[in-house]
């Protein structure tokens, strides 16, 4: 089978390779890292046949621009509502559509959304780290950050029939995110407690795959200021010396010694990855008991999708 | 309540994890006591388990909410401190190679002139720790060691130096680590180890396990470069 080339003219920051994540060795210092927004990595995949975590390229608000010089294949760009141009098409995410040599692939900033994904009939060629091909940005170790100039190899590269992708509600941007009080509440003053729950938040610019920094009242600490490090997951909202608070994602340090406030559930994250800069947050404050329950609802509810999805397909 | 390694407080964190604190400040006894229930978890995992995470005076464990939940996580845990004769996995003692010469050393003579040592002393000193694997963090393959001997903690630097180079041995407080990448870093850099933590070994991709022991050995600077190869 022939393969397929693509020679990167322009790659933004934090444009990188990720897969279905590596998760298991946070004992070691190593978060899951994986897609920002896992589900729309997922769709990326399964649009095109593929494994759901097999690796694609995760694109930022910096954009991508690439240009395919040997074969053809089709890919399939999901995520955030990014305008794509394919040749002389000019489409918007959720596509799939098929580039051959001398065409040009440019995928920028739509009118909504921070990330989106390209995924690709045949196997991305990166290399593994721990089994995964997920970049952790601060050490770059997995398939790797793209950077303009490099060339992509596309392994047995195949053809789909184009068409639009369905963009389920469930990939929308998410401002309503659902959170757990603590593990550290106890360290805040009630009034902090409250301040945090009444907000109003809203997303910043200062944030990459490490985390995001919300903007909203300040979060007085209280003696809070310093805990003995403990482990931090993807979801943690953590508050720092100056009051703010920074919302863990998914190459968070994987232990740290600043107080959590609250922390986000799991599912919530993905959707929260696809807001932008001004969006507004709303939280809404579950007990532990009830965002066990939702999350167990929202998960049987996205593997029916899944599903349905498939069967549609086949 | 305050918790302690006996009657440790576990507390829900989102839908998928539970934290187990057996102290709310550094402390040995909580530490052995993270040791031994990591232990424990790993020779008895729990259904749903994903994985136990330790660290200082505390342990996250992370479980599937959809096979588990926090009640169960947590009836688990404390049936498995209650178990008589539950032990931490015995440590292993690595032997780790520092050179201390002065294109790695670079704050070696500012330490020594700091804490009124010759550079001999500083260096005779570091050696001379009884360092322990407390827990990673940061970054991959960050181990947090402690054990630095008192004449030798330092508080951080007042602003982080940038770009100090990956393998660079570097100590701050009671604490010394091995980095393994280009990073800035408040801590102070006293030499260089060819070790590598990150191994790149499938079976043994991290040189070191929580709760090890490690014990430095001082390299001649053809040494290092042989060991660096």
């Amino acid at each position: 089978m022939a393969d397929a080339l693509f020679h990167v003219d322009f790659a933004g920051p934090l444009v990188s390779l990720q897969d279905a994540g590596r998760p298991g060795h946070m004992r070691f210092g190593v978060p899951s890292s994986g897609g920002m927004d896992r589900k729309a990595l997922a769709l990326a995949n399964l649009a095109l046949g593929n494994p759901a975590g097999a690796p694609v390229i995760e694109v930022s608000l910096g954009g991508l621009r690439m240009t395919c010089t040997e074969g053809t294949v089709s890919l399939a760009v999901t995520g955030g509502a990014f305008v794509v141009e394919a040749g002389a098409r000019k489409l918007a995410s959720w596509h799939v559509v098929t580039l051959t040599a001398g065409e040009t692939l440019v995928i920028r900033p739509g009118h909504w959304g921070a990330w989106a994904y390209v995924a690709f009939a045949g196997a991305l060629d990166c290399p593994r780290w721990l089994g995964s091909a997920s970049t952790h940005a601060g050490s770059g170790l997995g398939g790797g950050v793209v950077k303009s100039g490099q060339t992509l190899r596309i392994i047995d590269a195949q053809t789909r029939p184009e068409r639009d992708l369905p963009l389920p509600v469930t990939c929308r941007p998410r401002q309503k995110l659902h959170v757990v009080m603590g593990p550290q509440d106890r360290c805040f003053p009630a009034e902090t407690l409250e301040t945090f729950r009444a907000g109003p938040w809203q997303v910043t610019a200062q944030g990459d795959r490490m985390g995001m920094r919300l903007k909203g009242p300040k979060l007085e600490l209280g003696d809070a200021l310093s805990i003995p490090s403990e482990p931090i997951l993807r979801g943690s909202v953590q508050v720092a010396g100056d009051g703010v608070p920074t919302l863990l994602m998914a190459d968070h340090q994987t232990t740290g010694g600043y107080p959590k406030i609250a922390t986000v559930l799991d599912d919530d994250t993905d959707g929260f990855a696809q807001l932008r800069a001004g969006d507004p947050l709303e939280l809404v404050v579950l007990t532990p008991a009830e965002a066990a329950t939702l999350a167990r609802f929202r998960k049987d509810r996205w593997a029916e999708y899944l599903a349905r999805r498939a069967e549609a397909q086949a | 309540m305050t918790p302690t390694p006996e009657t440790p407080r576990l507390t829900p964190v989102a839908d998928h994890a539970l934290l187990v604190e057996f102290a709310e400040a550094l402390d040995d006894t909580a530490h052995a006591a993270v040791l031994r229930l990591d232990h424990a978890l790993s020779t008895h995992p729990a259904p749903g388990l994903r994985e136990a995470v330790p660290a200082f005076v505390n342990l996250l464990v992370e479980f599937d909410p959809a096979l588990t939940d926090h009640a169960a996580i947590g009836a688990h845990v404390t049936s498995l401190l209650g178990a008589s004769g539950a032990e931490a996995s015995a440590p292993v003692t690595h032997e780790i190679g520092i050179c201390y010469e002065a294109p790695f050393a670079r704050d070696l003579p500012e330490v020594a002139m700091k804490l009124g040592l010759s550079e001999e002393a500083v260096i005779n000193a570091h050696l001379a720790g009884d360092y322990r694997v407390y827990l990673y963090g940061f970054a991959p393959g960050y181990a947090y060691m402690a054990g630095v001997r008192p004449e030798l903690r330092m508080d951080r630097k007042p602003a982080p130096v940038r770009g100090v180079a990956a393998g660079s041995v570097i100590v701050a407080g009671a604490q010394c680590l091995i980095t393994t990448l280009t990073m800035p870093t408040g801590w102070w850099i006293l030499g260089r180890s060819p070790a590598k933590i990150l191994t790149g070994a499938e079976d043994r991709p991290f040189l070191f396990d929580v709760g090890d022991q490690v014990r430095f050995k001082r390299l001649s600077l053809a040494e290092y470069e042989a060991q660096n190869g």
